[in-house]
């Protein structure tokens, strides 16, 4: 029997569901998961990884004294934006020792928005390498914090030596409307990229 | 990326135990994959085991993805990415695709119907 074009919700059959993803990136309590729950049509859920942490942050593994598992915790949310198509957003872990699980993250998303905090800018420059060596299109979100200082957003693309084709934006990430702005711009950038390069005969980024 | 081998000792690498310590998946499924299941598959799960019949039950009526999957049942990731791409292999799950990573045209459509789908929110 071929349940191929089973579709739960009644529609149509013949064609799949396909789902998409942007990932949401920044350091440690950046707010990541405010703002995936901002437009998320669920609570965000996280799901876990387990690793070997034996090399995990550790120049020569071979120093370790026996392998340990450590869970790594990823937080998503989702958006159902019709019957065979559907957003996810995924957080990625804060703590830096965690990056090698970016990779799957990042691995077909559409793109990616980088949250830095203004009150802790120098958190934002490991994420923003880890993106700048890669072939994912992404943007930068400023969140506002109640109470922190407030800069132009031309001061921290300096500040950060974020380069003039990255679009950066300021963002509140509780807010719903806000978050969407970020997110517009993350799919509208990609297109743009994916545009261009495809103009002068690149292949097509992912991840 | 998991463990490349299960590791007999610990509490922590326990859940291997359900993909019988495998922890490599017949093929590779991405997070944000949807997968379906029929009322048929979710009846014929039953005889594939609890964790399995719990995954099927998941995702009957509603598509989830990989990353629900785990979510909803509690389990580790690498542990429902096996269990998952068994229940694909075994026709008691249907693996939706996830973005084509190829294409200009197929990716230029989707990245358009999400750009309007964003817009409507």
């Amino acid at each position: 029997m071929d349940f191929a074009g089973y579709d739960p919700a009644g529609g149509r059959p013949g064609r799949g569901i396909v789902s998409a993803k942007i990932v949401v990136a920044g350091g440690f309590g950046v707010g990541k998961t405010t703002l995936v729950g901002a437009i998320s049509e669920i609570t965000p859920l996280t799901t876990e990884a387990l690793m070997t942490a034996a090399g995990v942050g550790i120049d020569d593994p071979s120093k370790v004294p026996g392998k340990e598992t450590t869970t790594v915790a990823m937080d998503f949310g989702r958006i159902t934006m019709a019957q065979d198509l559907i957003l996810y957003l995924f957080g990625t872990p804060g703590q830096t020792r965690f990056w090698f699980m970016w990779d799957e993250i990042i691995r077909g998303a559409v793109g990616a928005a980088v949250l830095v905090d203004t009150r802790r800018i120098t958190d934002a420059f490991a994420p923003l390498d880890y993106f700048e060596n890669r072939n994912l299109p992404y943007v930068v979100a400023l969140n506002k914090f109640d109470g922190a200082p407030q800069y132009e957003a031309e001061e921290v693309r300096e500040a950060l030596a974020i380069s003039p084709q990255v679009p950066l934006v300021m963002t509140d990430a509780r807010q719903r409307d806000s978050v969407k702005q970020v997110l517009v711009t993350v799919v509208e950038h990609a297109m743009l990229r994916l545009q261009s390069e495809h103009g002068r005969g690149f292949p097509t980024p992912v991840g | 990326m998991d463990q490349r081998r299960a590791d007999p000792r610990g509490a922590l690498v326990r859940p291997y135990a359900v993909t019988r310590g495998r922890t490599e998946p017949r093929q590779d499924i991405a997070l944000e994959a949807v997968l379906t299941a029929s009322p048929t598959q979710v009846a014929e799960s039953r005889f594939a085991g609890h964790d399995k019949h719990r995954i099927a039950t998941v995702c009957e009526g509603r598509a989830q993805s990989l990353a629900e999957i785990a979510a909803y049942t509690r389990m580790p990731l690498g542990v429902a990415r096996v269990l998952v791409a068994d229940m694909v292999a075994e026709s008691l799950l249907t693996l939706h695709t996830a973005a084509p990573a190829e294409g200009f045209e197929e990716r230029m459509e989707l990245l358009g119907r999400v750009l309007s789908g964003l817009r409507r929110l």
